[in-house]
């Protein structure tokens, strides 16, 4: 069900762009218009909730810790999987941004039917389909600034030519272009086969792979088979870029619906859960020090709390003290 | 034979216990109702205690009545506690909006694997919380509702709280896995918080709690009582060393406050480790005191509110500034160290009117507590070890085979994974480690922290004790392990039911009592009990440890 109304959601998002351009002929609307708003509603939106989530304190520090403590001089420490300074912090953010570490330790835990069994397996597959899907995305990403700008970024250039490197096809068929696809496909397919996966999983878990499939499909589409007009659409991203937009009506409808997706994913990221990818940065059980006992944490909104004092207590049991020889304050 | 009761661990046939159905329900989890079954949830917290401690709406009440007596602005107090929850803390705003339900967290949780309920999945125990937040607190939720995941917060959403919130342990092992280091202990922490401002909560929470705001321990053990406990094991002390102890209590200008939980004062096995304790300071000379004021160093707030856990904390501190003592050492406990640890300093310090801690024997400085002031006692007397200061004979623990728990919070909080080790092996001869999957960062907990460890939950602690239990009878048939080593204090009161069930023959033991039996004291007379009180030597009738 959950499954169902995010493809038909997407379906007729890619059916309304190609009404809009075929018959309405909306090229600015699809082609500067929209794409200009899901900008602007990406930088607002992520701007709001990562300033929201900044402004709010840290009022203790809770690391999970995962790796040896630094104690006693003798015993070797878990730098990266426990940090106790910031250099290890840097470390562990940048091995659990980059390589997905926690995701790394993942493994399958089962009891044998019928026995009282546990046990473990390793599963390295959701770490390695994330790690796919977001590097291949990457590549993908800096490869379309070349529709962008007039001299084509160095590393732009660089990511092509080793995309590329097998030569197949004409033009040049992208490895990424394809890691990508499969990448996705592998995320969609786990959250229909397992059964616990899609029992959590909502609308809002499908339809971003959805939009993503259609994307990459569209993509290789407007590549390899209808061979898009590489120019127009240079001119296109040129163009919105320094504010002059031209929407050309001569390229091929199937761009439309590719840029519209891609706007429709720009715009609605903020407000999803895509915004993980900003969140990670800012995890209190990972980007802070294990060393609370050698700094102290100030809790900005520290306040007072009734406490029970030694006064009290000894005052209503000063006689049972005494009685056994235990010292008071107050004869 | 009397009829067993759901809170007998007898009541539960094992092979009718893991059969498991993992398969989730047909109705989505928005749409299928909490059932509470005998054995799967804790009586709500007494009138009284709630009253003592000044908490919200005070009743009677159970949670399988329809009507829970909410207060009447119910829904308005949760918004509101929430607003400034989120305000407050980045983590549980983070948390909130981060989750991508990739569900690599599903098979982490001790109580899915033994039990296989969806919401205990940790991915879905926050959602019971997500939900309510996208709705009320987001745009997307607001305007998209169920597509987005938001659901209208409902009196039955509030009794879901109550049966998975109480159904957490805290143990944060599924945060170890997370991508995005979401913690479940935060978002159960933040759960808990909000129904205590209703007035639900446990009794086998909220009566330690009272009790130790008065008596300053969660037993409530009045400070004579105290002092008859130290001396009895003292007396049990002189029978097997010929050694007497005379304990210090609150004495003033000690070097040393000691702050342990109390359950060490009360309930076996852990007795036996605070005997170690004693024979330990008395061994290597240490100026220190107990304090009946500050008897606790557990910390049961950490099980029902932020404000909570500072207020039974603020003792320790306050207690080693009248005492006047340079430093405080903390007893084998779990989540006393989580406390200690992460939230001591920043409540209650700072410290600066102690010192940073030197171990008097060996005048090493513990660096690493320069600022809470507060050393394990595990690190203390691994250094003292290192450094030659204890005569160890580990022969006399040959009949043991020791496997060892890391306890959750010291594993995830600390990273407390080789000192005692270190100890471990200077001690007895025969240690075996259980499945890597199941120690150091990845242990598993008892099944009966953060105040579940009662026996009307009995089914619930049985099921989250069964990856623990499990491991523990690998390595009994695989090594022949007779004894479960452990630093906490609850540990060592559940895993005795977690090992009676899922392990039968395995005791569980604190580490000092297997320091305490190893260590040849000056002047003893030789040995012929253990802490215990059982023949050394084993008798070739006797039982089977």
């Amino acid at each position: 069900m959950n499954v169902l109304v995010s493809f038909i959601i997407v379906i007729f998002l890619v059916l309304l762009a190609i009404v809009g351009v075929q018959l309405g002929g909306l090229y600015i609307l699809f082609g500067a218009v929209l794409p200009y708003v899901a900008i602007a509603l990406f930088l607002g939106g992520l701007t709001y909730r990562v300033v929201s989530w900044a402004r709010a304190p840290v009022p203790f520090r809770i690391p999970t810790t995962c790796g040896q403590q630094k104690s006693l001089p003798w015993i070797k420490s878990s730098r990266l999987d426990n940090p106790h300074d910031g250099v290890g912090v840097l470390g562990r953010m940048a091995l659990e941004v980059l390589l997905f570490r926690s995701l790394f330790r993942n493994s399958r835990t089962e009891l044998k039917e019928g026995s009282n069994k546990v046990v473990f397996g390793p599963d390295k597959w959701l770490w390695m389909g994330a790690l796919l899907f977001h590097y291949s995305f990457l590549v993908i990403f800096v490869r379309h600034m070349r529709f962008f700008s007039e001299h084509v970024p160095s590393l732009t250039l660089l990511l092509q030519g080793l995309d590329g490197f097998f030569q197949v096809g004409v033009p040049v068929v992208y490895m990424t272009s394809f890691m990508f696809l499969v990448a996705v496909t592998y995320l969609f397919a786990r959250r229909i086969i397992s059964p616990m996966v899609r029992y959590i999983s909502l609308p809002a878990d499908y339809f971003p792979l959805f939009l993503l499939l259609g994307i990459g499909t569209t993509g290789v589409l407007l590549r390899h088979i209808f061979k898009t007009d590489v120019v127009g659409v240079k001119e296109l991203g040129m163009g919105l870029l320094s504010f002059s937009p031209v929407a050309s009506p001569d390229l091929h409808y199937l761009f439309y619906v590719h840029l519209f997706l891609v706007t429709v994913l720009i715009a609605y990221f903020p407000f999803s859960k895509l915004v993980h990818m900003a969140g990670v940065f800012l995890s209190p059980t990972r980007n802070l020090a294990n060393n609370n006992r050698e700094r102290r944490h100030v809790n900005p909104w520290d306040y007072p709390v009734k406490v029970h004092t030694y006064q009290e207590y000894e005052e209503e049991f000063r006689d049972k003290m005494i009685k056994v020889g235990i010292p008071v304050e107050k004869e | 034979m009397a009829e067993r009761k759901p809170d007998e661990m007898g009541y539960y046939d094992q092979e009718e216990l893991v059969q498991i159905d993992y398969d989730p329900p047909r109705s989505g989890w928005m749409d299928t109702p909490v059932d509470f079954r005998p054995g799967s949830w804790i009586y709500p917290g007494k009138p009284r205690h709630l009253e003592y401690l000044g908490l919200a709406n005070p009743r009677q009440w159970s949670p399988t009545d329809d009507d829970w007596q909410l207060p009447p602005n119910w829904k308005e107090i949760i918004f509101e506690g929430m607003r400034e929850r989120l305000d407050k803390y980045r983590t549980f705003k983070i948390f909130m909006d981060c989750c991508v339900r990739c569900g690599a967290c599903a098979d982490k949780c001790h109580f899915f694997i033994g039990g296989g309920d969806p919401k205990n999945m940790p991915v879905l125990r926050a959602e019971l919380l997500r939900s309510v937040y996208r709705r009320d607190f987001t745009t997307a939720g607001k305007l998209l509702g169920r597509f987005a995941g938001a659901r209208e917060l409902t009196e039955d959403v509030i009794k879901e709280w109550f049966y998975y919130f109480f159904q957490c342990t805290e143990c944060r092992r599924c945060s170890v896995f997370c991508p995005y280091g979401i913690d479940t202990a935060e978002i159960t922490m933040m759960g808990r918080e909000l129904l205590n401002l209703l007035g639900l909560n446990v009794n086998w929470v909220i009566e330690p709690v009272a009790n130790c705001f008065r008596t300053g321990n969660h037993l409530g053990i009045q400070p004579h009582g105290l002092k008859d406990t130290l001396e009895f094991f003292a007396d049990d002390i002189e029978e097997i060393t010929g050694i007497r102890i005379d304990p210090p209590i609150n004495k003033k200008g000690a070097e040393i406050l000691f702050v342990t939980p109390s359950g060490d004062f009360l309930a076996d096995p852990g007795t036996f480790t605070c005997m170690g304790y004693m024979m330990m300071f008395h061994e290597l000379g240490i100026d220190y005191t107990w304090s009946t004021y500050a008897s606790e160093g557990g910390n049961f707030g950490l099980f029902t509110s932020h404000e909570m856990i500072k207020r039974l904390n603020a003792k320790i501190y306050a207690e080693a500034k009248r005492l006047g003592v340079k430093w405080i050492l903390g007893g084998e406990c779990g989540h006393m160290w989580r406390v200690v640890q992460q939230y001591m300093d920043t409540m209650n310090g700072p410290a600066d009117f102690l010192e940073v801690p030197v171990s008097p024997l060996t005048g090493t400085v513990f660096e690493n507590a320069s600022s809470t002031k507060m050393v394990h006692i595990i690190e203390f007397v691994a250094d003292a070890i290192r450094n030659g200061k204890l005569k160890l004979d580990p022969s006399r623990n040959d009949h043991l085979s020791v496997t060892f728990h890391d306890s959750c919070n010291p594993a995830r909080a600390m990273g407390f994974f080789e000192e005692p080790r270190y100890v471990i092996n200077s001690v007895c001869r025969n240690f075996h480690e259980m499945p890597e999957n199941t120690i150091r960062e990845q242990t598993f907990c008892c099944g009966g922290g953060a105040g579940l460890g009662t026996d009307e939950n009995m089914e619930m602690r049985l099921r989250g004790g069964l990856p623990r239990g499990n491991a523990v009878r690998f390595v009994q048939e695989k090594y022949g392990v007779n004894q479960l080593a452990c630093i906490c204090a609850i540990d060592r009161a559940t895993l005795t039911t977690v090992c009676d069930y899922w392990a039968p023959g395995v005791q569980v033991t604190g580490i000092h009592e297997l320091l305490a039996n190893a260590m040849v004291m000056k002047g003893e007379t030789e040995r012929t009990l253990n802490l215990r009180l059982e023949p050394l030597k084993e008798e070739p009738e006797g039982d089977d440890v």
